[in-house]
């Protein structure tokens, strides 16, 4: 065997030994006892791929013999690309803060497709101008096609999505027509693809390249800030599928395995989301919130506070305090104060429990990672579906941040637009306690019939302030009370 | 090169392997697993290398370039975030015996 069949036999096994680490990798991620290990896992995997991509016969080929002048350059060039970018992601990953956390993966998801769409068109355009290493099969043009689309739309998108977040760009952006025109779009954009399958030319594979970018745009423009999250793991699983369809136009085993993975893994992940806020992904991408709809039935009572010292009380005859955190209490940063709070309860031996709805938060989980930054403890925080027939028999539950995931009439009122949406049953709790701000409405735009509920009172606050005081209070009754 | 049925095959297979590793997911791990999958397409990163290691002409390297500075900060970006939000998750029973 001469080196460069070794060499060879050493890159494939490398590119293999990476896919199995990436899927032992992301399996170990969906438990929390080994999640961490997982990340390191299919990180030794992305390591040991990359570092094996330099030995691969097509870059390094030429080294050495003065076959390819280029070769040197284009090393020296990938160095440069690395470097440069990882310094500014690492930094990036490193400072940003966890409630910020969504338009991050937004961000570098999109650079993953930009990545897959760059493969996609150096390959079609390499081909087109005969200047490719290699020719390509009908085949591999309309899977470099298809990938350089998906690539394209989740490249643009996700960076729109992460504009949106980042609150660089209004929420929305709608005209007339608005539809039509995406879908003009999109099928020129299909159209020209198609084209390419005939006649492989460089201006159509610019044109196309433009038109799918383009159309990354406009497709996301429209959809709001709540949707956000179902877009971005909508993104990503495309950003997985491109990268599997650029694989199979290169050859690559590492490329198809990994991009496809994540590419079912991420359908499935944005379909649980989507479910979870009782809205189909079509209904995510083509229409909007509150368009419409049949106004939702008026709420009779009234909304009755509560003072910080009286709910201190409750709390410190509670036996079983139920918490519902909701993305209010991140914007307020109050989770450290909240578990504060909890810990003076579990002090004084009552069961704590967190409630975390699926999409509390700005993607699902979300607001488990702001607990845990705070130090919860993953085994105090309960899933819906858990909690749901404990606030029958808990004495307190406590609203912080939530609106529209603990409202009934999503059981009740047919007529509501968030009738049928999955909602945790804080109404059925002996007490629940509402800390908000003042009365708004939630995002949804809908009236809140928990907050009008005999069992219910307001505690008018910001989140920080509320937690302050109520543990104040419940430390004033310790000393001070005396029984 | 691949032919097509294997290309095929692959696909299916490792389709199903994605969706059964997810499926049985806790929520608590949804957003983490999302950053996690983002991290694993970073893996574009070698297509990118690849692209520009063939090239030959000035387009090419440009087109090369950008897409390996596009797919490593896919791969570094993905991979510190998510090792970020995972080292938070840790269980109240380990704390006590601290």
């Amino acid at each position: 065997m001469d080196k460069t069949t070794l060499l060879h036999y050493v890159v494939q096994a490398s590119y293999f030994a990476a896919a199995v680490l990436f899927i032992l990798g992301i399996k170990r991620m969906s438990s929390p006892v080994t999640a961490r290990s997982g990340i390191q896992w299919a990180g030794v995997g992305m390591l040991v791929a990359t570092i094996a991509t330099f030995f691969h016969g097509n870059v390094a080929a030429g080294l050495g013999t003065g076959l390819q002048p280029q070769t040197m350059t284009n090393i020296l060039l990938m160095v440069l690309a690395i470097g440069v970018s990882t310094a500014f992601a690492w930094i990036s990953g490193k400072k940003v803060a966890m409630t910020d956390m969504p338009q991050m993966v937004a961000l570098y998801n999109g650079m993953g497709g930009g990545s897959a769409a760059a493969i996609g068109a150096a390959a079609l355009i390499g081909a087109a101008s005969g200047t490719a290493h290699h020719t390509l099969g009908t085949a591999q043009i309309a899977l470099a096609v298809i990938g350089a689309l998906i690539g394209s739309i989740s490249f643009t998108g996700s960076l729109i999505a992460f504009a949106k977040l980042q609150g660089w760009m209004d929420k929305t952006f709608r005209f007339g027509g608005q539809q039509f025109v995406n879908g003009l779009f999109f099928l020129s954009a299909l159209g020209l693809g198609a084209a390419l399958l005939f006649k492989l030319d460089v201006t159509i594979v610019v044109a196309f390249f433009a038109v799918s970018l383009l159309f990354g745009v406009l497709m996301t423009l429209p959809i709001g800030g709540a949707d956000m999250p179902v877009v971005i793991s909508l993104y990503n699983a495309f950003t997985g599928l491109a990268v599997a369809f650029e694989g199979y136009v290169q050859g690559n085993v590492a490329l198809i395995i990994a991009g496809t993975v994540v590419g079912a893994a991420g359908t499935l992940l944005t379909r649980l989301m989507a479910k979870a806020m009782n809205r189909s992904i079509s209904n995510v991408l083509f229409s909007n919130f509150g368009g419409g709809g049949g106004a939702a039935s008026e709420i009779a009572g009234s909304q009755k506070p509560i003072e910080a010292a009286d709910a201190a009380s409750l709390l410190y005859m509670a036996e079983k305090v139920i918490i519902v955190p909701g993305y209010g209490m991140a914007v307020a940063q109050a989770q450290h104060k909240i578990w504060e709070l909890s810990q003076q309860l579990i002090k004084r031996d009552k069961e704590v429990k967190f409630a975390i709805h699926p999409v509390a938060g700005r993607m699902p989980g979300h607001m488990n990672v702001l607990l845990a930054e705070a130090g919860v403890p993953y085994d105090l925080i309960a899933d819906m579906d858990d909690v749901n027939p404990e606030f029958a028999t808990c004495d307190v539950a406590i609203v912080i941040g939530a609106n529209d995931v603990v409202n009934p009439v999503a059981r009740t009122d047919k007529s509501s637009p968030i009738y049928g949406m999955p909602i945790l049953d804080v109404i059925n709790a002996r007490q629940v306690i509402v800390i908000k701000r003042g009365k708004g409405a939630g995002f949804a735009g809908i009236e809140n019939a928990l907050f009008y509920a005999d069992n219910c009172r307001m505690l008018y606050a910001d989140g920080q302030e509320a937690a302050n005081r109520l543990i104040a209070e419940l430390k004033g009754i310790d000393s001070g009370g005396g029984h | 090169m691949i032919s097509g049925e294997i290309a095929l095959y692959l696909f299916m297979l490792a389709a199903f392997t994605g969706h059964e590793i997810i499926s049985r997911v806790p929520v608590i791990l949804h957003t983490p697993l999302m950053s996690g999958s983002n991290f694993v397409h970073g893996i574009v990163l070698v297509g990118a290398m690849i692209t520009l290691g063939e090239a030959t002409t000035l387009t090419q390297q440009v087109i090369g370039f950008v897409g390996v500075f596009l797919g490593a900060g896919n791969a570094a970006g993905g991979y510190v975030v998510t090792e970020r939000m995972l080292e938070m998750f840790k269980s109240s029973k380990k704390e006590g015996a601290k």
